[in-house]
Order: structure tokens, then C-alpha cells, then sequence
């Protein structure tokens, strides 16, 4: 340290120094100055570099995902006549199942146009075909399963509302416009045009979309139909067996090493191994699972228990440093007193030790928690990136061996397919993502703010 | 019986074993605890555990067991040669094992009886035929030696079943009947449970270690299997990547060594200087309100998911980068690139970087800078000639393991850097790393008999070997060169 501070321009090794006022700046100080506000100024240009890109990233996604939450539906009245749905006309729910969904869609498209007829709406050069491609791919199935439920229905005229096509849905959020629709094979100008006239009558409206957090993944074809339901049931299985699994262990192991570890090799290998699990690329976990997991145990692919032991293997290391911080904060008096009362080790352990970092243990695995919430690549590895259409059973049911999704890998999934419609779920399904991890945050905060104690 | 029925019947011996060493001990000891060795509820313990952890350890250590042994006597039913080939082996006992719950299934359904389906014949017509009445489809008509191997396995597995219940019941009973001998006032049985507990608490702590083992072999086994296949020379040298899943792949780490390298550079580009100089400027000119404001706001970045990144990177820096820079440039046409990669994945280490250097800086003792600034330095000159001096083999540590992490990410690199193996110098050209070939090699219905697959496994093993090699690195570096204060 010396030779740095000697090898310094100091001003008393510059004795060609004449008389000058102190308040007159010399050359060399000047420039030590200009040094000194430069020097401050690159630091504080760094932190603003770095506030200012992580608005532009959570600008940038809540300008795209906001729009997710929100869908173009059209309501038109519907005649299910019985004719079509029903030719044998016994409502033998056996004859109702054989009519399938392009039945349905047809009698969709030609209800719909029907009604635009008798509306007077009229839109120059539009199709049959384009009019009823106005309408997701996605209603005749709903329509079908309506009909299924409640053959009664057949005959009647029904209110039914239908999602919009996504290339509909876009327009009316301003991601399709009429200058991209021609280069676009998808959608045709005319329909736009119909799509404004139908939102000024009111039969075309945008509002909230439950769908979008319950429903299942859908095809690359229907993106107005795709929602996050299955990968929010798949993650909240995985943070329930994450939980289950890593808090007991965590606090156990932690609980050996900090209070009756002896020092041997046996103690410094299980901390030198916890210290370098925590910095073990995710990806390698991933290749551990597929191995381990499901090539040599044989559990099911996809599955949230399969996922939820992979997290669970990256997440202890963290559980356990935060847990023995925790345990360490407690005060050796509080061992010293229940020893001296007579306790034994492990009650002093387990009566007074454990209590008092409870708190912290908590605030540390919620911390932990919302960090595996968000892990994707491990996940991608024993497949849980397949596409699922039906929910996993109950817990109790074994939904965990269920195939499943996650929430980040939904973001994966939907930001790699091609239609731009899918970008904007994406982009929902991070809101929904951010959403889990500020609550479990702010939760870990309160607890830390209502329970910590100062010794 | 079923093992959940097993278990349920254990929990309950366990419960009885709770309330009855507890009873016992209260009576013998004349209804008053002080006249015990231990607190009541220890002598209850006991009988709990008595009952339950023989029994619950030796029914584990049969359902592993058993499967293995019954494959190792059933390999007596094929010639030699259909079950040489590990791949073959594995395949056909999945296949005598779907044929046997096809029977199981039957058997509960009341297609076939019991003794059917013992002594079903594949001469008496397709087995598969009749499966599939009661909804087991099965790929292939099933041959007779795998019919007769899955009516073996049935009844080995039956047998194995009652032995597992029978001894399961023995060990539980006889270690409640044992407890509850050895309970008298003189027992000392918090001693006797505080070991068990804290033989549970050192089997939690070695997790970690098997953990280790588990990645280490799984990866070594596979990657030496892959080496039998595609040799191991190829693979570190072969400055091509090409893989074929019909054969004749290239396999070469090379390219995808160098992609890693290149965009973990590009990254650490971005994040050591910004990373660095927030830190500096939050621990030595921030005063304490901004300070309290901004660090949160930094380290928020490290709790967002890397997935975020990545679609940030795809949605908005990859195009940005295109139009502005790239396009212009005539230097590439790509939205996906080193640049778009790096420069991302150098976002996410800032906050990795500063809080670290932030530690560290806050670590070297203030009389230091007294000291400096006394001599008449001004506070950058201190910086630059004592504080950073001071803390820079904890900083050096930090940046290398902000390198590993950056040569270790997976979602950004997916979904920014592109899929093309290239060697090339251009950043603005697509190129890809060993975390992307990983997950593009084990993504999908794989099959774990090609070497296109295996080599996943080796690239996981090449990244592991780096980023411990990084790591260690760090920490030595700590150690060996921290200075130590006070």
C-alpha cells in the first residue's frame, strides 16, 4: 500500500510551486479535481445505466403483457338447431357425442353470418369463409361441451360468446393494422373492416379475460385460447413440494453444522460441497434430474414431482446458508442459560434455538422459494416444455405425477413460437410471474420487519 | 397389500407404540414423572421410533431391491444376444413389465382369471387382442418368451409382496414388543431418541454431498458410455458441429466452447465495469438515503427470473441491436447474436457483481482511507491507489464467479444467442453455446442410445468441469490473497 500512495502525484513533491493564493487553483490541482468529479461521475453513470435498463426491460413488458389480460370476444345469438346437432332426434347423449366439433363450427359460421345478414351489416367482397374465420377455432369445442352438458339446450336460441381470432384480437389492441393484414395470409383487410363495424354495434367488445389465467395452452393456430392455467396449477405443486421437501432437510442439516458438528473432514466436505452446489450451473441440475430422476428411477416425465425434486436439490443449498445465518444470529446466552437449567444439547436446540430463528428461517425460504419459483432451465430438461391440454388431477389424487407445465417455462414456450399473439401472452405470463415473486418478496420483508429481533 | 396400506398400518403400531411405552413408564414409575430418567413423552418417542424406523427402512430397501433382483432372474428367459445391448435390455424389460400390469389390470377388470392369466398361452390366440379389451394397448404382439417372463414377474412379484408385508409387520411389531420391554424408570430414553434424532440430522446434511456424487456419476457414466461411441478425441478437438440424427454426426465441443467463451467475454464486458463502479459509488460518494433507495433497486434485477431476460433479449435488445448497429454496420442481419446474448447476460450479473464488490469494499477498514486522505489524496485517488488495491483479490473472486455464472446460463443464451455452431469473430453473428446444445440435444422424445443424445452428457460434464474449475479458482484467490485486517 505504501508504494501506491509513494508513486502518488502528491502537490509537496512539486516544488516549482511559486506564491500563489490558496483560493487559486493550480494546473495539478485542477486536473486532480477534473479527475476527482470524473471519477464520481462514471460511478454514478453506472447506476443509472443500470436502474435505466431494468425500466426499459419492465416497461417494455408490461407495455406488451397488460394487453394479454384483456380479449376480443364477439356475442351474437345462436341457434342450435336440432337438425344438425341432433339428427336422430332421441337427445341420446350417444348420438349427441357423434356430431364433432367441425359440425359445430359450421353451424357456428353460418348462425354468424346469418346474423349479419339479418343485422344489415355488409361488408364489400368478404367471404363466407373469412366471416366465419373471424371466430377462434376454439368455440366450436366450447359449444359442443355446452350442448353435452345440457342437451336441453338444443332448439333454443342462445346468447353465445365467442373469442375473437388473434389476428382480431390484435387489431383491436393495435398490433395488427390494416397496412400489415395484406401482407398477411392469416387475415384479410375485409375482415378488419367488418371488425370495425361490429365493435361499433357492440357485437365485437374487448374486456377482461379470465381465460387467460385459467384456461390450458393451446395450438400454435388459437393463441386467443391459450392461458396459464395448467402452469400456475404446476407451479403451485412445485412450491408445495419444494417446501415440503427442503425446509425440514434444510433446517436439519443446518442445524448439524451449526450447533453439533465436530470439526472434521467429514464437516468441512458436506460445507465446501454445500458452497459449490450453490454455484453449479441450473442446466447441470436438469441433466441430474433426467438421469437420476426419470431415466434411473423410472418417475413420470413432465411431472411437478419430478420438477419440484430437481428445484428442491438447487434451492437447499441457499435454504441452508440462510437457515444457519439464522441460527447464528441467536445469542450464545440463550444456549448458555438453557444449559445452565439443565437442557440437554438438544433441547436447547430445539426448545430455544430453533424458536427464536424461526423468523429468519422463514423470511430466508421464501426468499429461496421465489427464486426456484422463477427457475426454467432444469425444467426444460425433463420435460416439463411439453404441451399440455388437460389439467393435472387433485393433489390428493396424484396430480403431482400428473404431466404439467410451469410459469416461466409457459414465457419459454410462447416467446419461442412464431405468431406475434404469442409475445404478447408471454409477456402476460411474465406479469403473472412477477406478480408470485413480489408477493412472496413483500412477504418475506414483512416477516423479517414484524418478527426480526435485535440482540 | 399395497405399500400404502403398509404404511398406514405402521404409523398406526408407531402411534400404539407412542401411547403404550408412555403409559408404561408413567405406571412403573408410581404415575409421578419426577421418578423417570427422562420426561414422559421421551419414553414415548421411543416406542415410536422403535416401531417405526426398522420397518419403514427395511420396506425401502426391499421396493429398491426388488425390482433388481427380479430383473436378474428373469434374464434366464432370453438368449444371450437379445439382451447383450444395454438399450435392448432396458426396452424389453419395459416391455414384460407393461405386459404384466396388462395382466394385473385384467385380472382387477374380471377379463381373465387368476388362473388365466398364469396360464395364458401366446398358441391360444393374441394376447394383445385380449389386452386390449380391457384398454391396455401394447406397441407389439407380445412373443412368448416376454409372455412367459411377465407371468414370472407377476408371481415373483406377488411372492415379493407377501415376504415384504410379513417382514415389515415382524420388524414393526417386534420393535414395539422391544420398546416396550425395555421401558422402566431407570431407561434412559432421551438419550436413546436425541441419537436417533441426530443421526436424522447428519443424514440431512449429507444430501449435499450426495447430490454431488449423484450429478458426478450420472454425468460420468453417460458421458463414458457417449466416449464408447463417438471418440473422445473427436469431441474435444473436431472443430465441427453437426449433429445427425441418423448418424454420422460431428460432434465437436470446439465451436461451441468458443460461443460460450465469446459471449461469457462479451458479458463480462458489460457487467465489471458497471457492476464495479455502482459498487464504488454506493459504498464510498452515496450518502446513506441513496444508498437505502438504490441498492434494493439493484438487487432487484438479481431477483428477476433469467427467462425474463431472455425474452427481453429476444423481444427488444436482439431487434435494437439489428436495426441500429448490425444492419447499418453490414455486419449481419441476425436479431439473435453475441452481442444480444452478452450484453443481457451482462445485465444480469451487475447486481451479482456489485453487492459482492460492495461487501468487499465495505470490508477494507476505514483508517485506510483516513489514512490516504490525510496525506492530502482526494477521494478517488484513494480509491483507485487504496481501497481497490486493498479489496482486489476479493474482486478479482467475484468477476470469476460472475464468469462462471455466465458461462453457465441457460435461458438467455436459448433465447438470444441463436442455434448456429459457429467459429467466427463477428458479435453481431448468431452463435451458439454448450448450455443451448444441451438443452437442443435433450429436449423432446430422446431416446438415450445415440450418441447425438449422449453428448449432452458430456457437455454437461465439460460445463460442470469449468465452472468448479472457475470457482475453485475464485476462492483460491480469496484466500491466498485477501489481506487480512486487524
Amino acid at each position: 500500500m505504501s508504494d501506491a500512495t509513494a508513486a502518488n502525484p502528491m502537490p509537496a513533491a512539486a516544488p516549482a510551486r511559486g506564491k500563489t493564493s490558496l483560493y487559486t487553483q493550480d494546473a495539478l490541482t485542477r486536473r486532480r479535481n477534473a479527475a476527482e468529479a470524473r471519477f464520481k461521475m462514471y460511478g454514478l453513470v453506472a447506476i443509472v445505466v443500470s436502474l435505466l435498463v431494468l425500466a426499459v426491460m419492465l416497461f417494455t413488458i408490461f407495455r406488451d403483457g397488460t394487453s394479454a389480460f384483456r380479449q376480443a370476444t364477439i356475442a351474437f345469438p345462436i341457434t342450435l338447431e336440432a337438425e344438425t346437432l341432433d339428427p336422430a332426434g332421441a337427445r341420446n347423449p350417444e348420438d349427441l357425442a357423434k356430431v364433432t366439433t367441425i359440425g359445430y363450427g359450421n353451424l357456428i359460421g353460418r348462425q354468424f353470418a346469418n346474423y349479419l345478414t339479418a343485422e344489415g351489416i355488409v361488408v364489400d367482397g368478404i367471404s363466407d369463409k373469412d366471416i366465419s374465420g373471424m371466430i377462434s377455432r376454439d368455440a366450436p369445442g366450447r359449444l359442443r361441451d355446452m350442448v353435452l352438458a345440457d342437451p336441453s339446450l338444443i332448439g333454443q336460441t342462445i346468447d353465445f360468446s365467442a373469442y375473437a381470432t388473434g389476428r382480431i384480437d390484435g387489431y383491436l389492441k393495435g398490433r395488427v393494422t390494416l397496412d400489415t393484414a395484406e401482407l398477411d395470409s392469416n387475415v384479410s383487410v375485409e375482415q378488419l373492416q367488418l371488425a370495425d363495424i361490429l365493435t361499433e354495434r357492440g357485437i365485437l367488445s374487448i374486456a377482461f379475460n379470465m381465460g387467460f389465467l385459467t384456461n390450458p395452452d393451446a395450438s400454435d393456430q388459437r393463441p386467443e385460447s391459450a392461458g396459464l392455467g395448467i402452469a400456475i396449477i404446476g407451479s403451485l405443486y412445485m412450491m408445495m413440494l419444494v417446501l415440503i421437501f427442503t425446509l425440514p432437510v434444510g433446517v436439519a442439516a443446518s442445524i448439524y453444522l451449526e450447533e453439533f458438528a465436530p470439526k472434521n473432514k467429514l464437516t468441512d466436505l458436506i460445507e465446501v460441497n454445500i458452497s459449490n452446489l450453490a454455484a453449479v450451473p441450473s442446466i447441470v441440475f436438469g441433466i441430474l434430474g433426467l438421469a437420476i430422476f426419470i431415466n434411473f428411477a423410472g418417475l413420470p416425465q413432465s411431472s411437478s414431482l419430478v420438477g419440484a425434486l430437481v428445484i428442491s436439490l438447487m434451492t437447499l443449498p441457499t435454504i441452508i446458508i440462510a437457515t444457519r445465518a439464522a441460527i447464528r444470529a441467536v445469542p450464545p446466552s440463550i444456549r448458555d442459560a438453557a444449559l445452565g437449567v439443565g437442557a440437554s444439547k438438544m433441547q436447547t436446540v430445539f426448545h430455544h434455538v430453533l424458536p427464536l430463528a424461526m423468523p429468519g428461517i422463514l423470511t430466508g425460504t421464501i426468499l429461496g422459494l421465489a427464486s426456484a419459483l422463477g427457475e426454467t432451465a432444469p425444467l426444460l430438461l425433463i420435460g416439463m416444455v411439453a404441451f399440455v391440454t388437460n389439467y393435472p388431477a387433485g393433489p390428493l389424487d396424484g396430480g403431482v405425477m400428473d404431466p404439467a407445465t410451469a410459469l416461466p417455462v409457459q414465457v419459454y414456450s410462447w416467446a419461442s413460437r412464431s405468431d406475434p399473439a404469442f409475445i404478447e401472452r408471454s409477456s402476460g405470463a411474465i406479469i403473472v410471474l412477477l406478480a408470485f415473486l413480489v408477493i412472496m418478496n413483500v412477504a418475506a420483508i414483512l416477516l423479517r420487519r414484524r418478527f426480526e429481533r435485535r440482540w | 397389500m399395497s405399500v400404502f396400506l403398509l404404511l398406514a398400518i405402521v404409523a398406526i403400531l408407531s402411534v400404539a407404540g407412542f401411547v403404550l411405552c408412555r403409559q408404561r413408564a408413567l405406571k412403573q414409575a408410581g404415575g409421578t414423572a419426577r421418578n423417570l430418567h427422562s420426561l414422559p413423552n421421551y419414553y414415548g418417542w421411543f416406542g415410536f421410533i422403535m416401531a417405526s424406523v426398522p420397518a419403514v427402512l427395511v420396506l425401502a430397501v426391499w421396493m429398491i431391491g426388488q425390482p433388481l433382483f427380479i430383473e436378474r432372474q428373469l434374464s434366464g428367459f432370453f438368449p444371450a444376444e437379445m439382451i447383450e445391448d444395454d438399450a435392448a435390455r432396458t426396452l424389453l424389460f419395459a416391455d414384460v413389465r407393461r405386459v404384466a400390469s396388462g395382466l394385473d389390470v385384467a385380472v382387477a377388470q374380471g377379463a381373465l382369471t387368476e388362473d388365466e392369466a398364469n396360464n395364458i398361452r401366446t398358441e391360444f390366440g393374441s394376447v394383445r387382442d385380449r389386452l386390449a379389451t380391457v384398454g391396455v394397448a401394447l406397441g407389439s404382439e407380445v412373443t412368448p418368451p416376454v409372455l412367459q417372463a411377465a407371468q414370472d414377474y407377476r408371481e415373483m412379484s406377488r411372492v415379493g409382496a407377501v415376504g415384504r408385508t410379513i417382514l415389515t409387520f415382524v420388524l414393526s411389531i417386534g420393535g414395539l414388543i422391544l420398546a416396550i420391554r425395555a421401558t422402566n424408570p431407570e431407561f434412559r430414553a432421551r438419550n436413546r431418541v436425541e441419537q436417533v434424532v441426530l443421526a436424522l440430522l447428519i443424514l440431512s446434511s449429507t444430501i449435499a454431498i450426495l447430490t454431488t456424487v449423484g450429478i458426478v456419476l450420472s454425468m460420468l457414466t453417460e458421458s463414458l458410455r457417449f466416449f464408447t461411441m463417438y471418440p473422445a478425441a473427436d469431441f474435444f478437438f473436431s472443430l465441427t458441429w453437426s449433429p445427425n440424427f441418423r448418424g454420422n454426426s460431428e460432434l465437436g465441443l470446439l465451436p461451441l466452447l468458443w460461443g460460450t467463451l465469446y459471449i461469457s467475454f462479451v458479458s463480462m464486458l458489460v457487467a465489471v465495469p458497471i457492476g464495479l463502479f455502482s459498487a464504488i459509488y454506493l459504498a464510498e460518494y452515496a450518502s446513506n438515503r441513496v444508498r437505502s433507495i438504490v441498492k434494493p433497486l439493484i438487487e432487484v434485477i438479481a431477483g428477476i427470473p433469467t427467462v425474463v431476460f431472455g425474452l427481453f433479449a429476444l423481444v427488444t435488445v436482439g431487434p435494437f441491436l439489428r436495426d441500429y448497429f448490425a444492419q447499418p454496420l453490414g455486419l449481419g442481419n441476425s436479431g439473435s447474436s453475441v452481442m444480444t446474448a452478452g450484453i443481457v447476460i451482462g445485465i444480469l450479473n451487475i447486481p451479482f457483481i456489485s453487492s459482492l464488490a460492495d461487501d468487499i469494499i465495505n470490508a477494507v477498514p476505514q483508517s485506510m482511507r483516513d489514512g490516504s486522505l490525510g496525506l492530502g489524496a482526494t477521494k478517488s485517488e484513494t480509491i483507485r491507489k487504496v481501497v481497490l488495491p486493498a479489496a482486489l483479490p476479493g474482486i478479482m473472486g467475484a468477476v470469476l464467479m460472475a464468469a462462471s455464472r455466465a458461462i453457465g446460463e441457460t435461458m438467455i443464451v436459448t433465447m438470444g444467442a441463436g442455434a448456429a455452431a459457429r467459429l467466427d469473430l463477428n458479435p453481431f453473428q448468431a452463435m451458439t453455446t454448450i448450455t443451448v446444445k444441451i438443452v437442443s440435444q435433450l429436449t423432446g422424445d430422446t431416446e438415450f442410445n445415440s450418441p447425438e443424445t449422449l453428448v449432452a452428457f458430456a457437455l454437461g460434464m465439460s460445463l460442470f468441469v469449468i465452472t468448479l474449475a472457475l470457482n475453485i479458482l475464485a476462492l483460491i484467490i480469496v484466500r491466498k490473497y485477501r489481506e487480512q485486517y486487524e
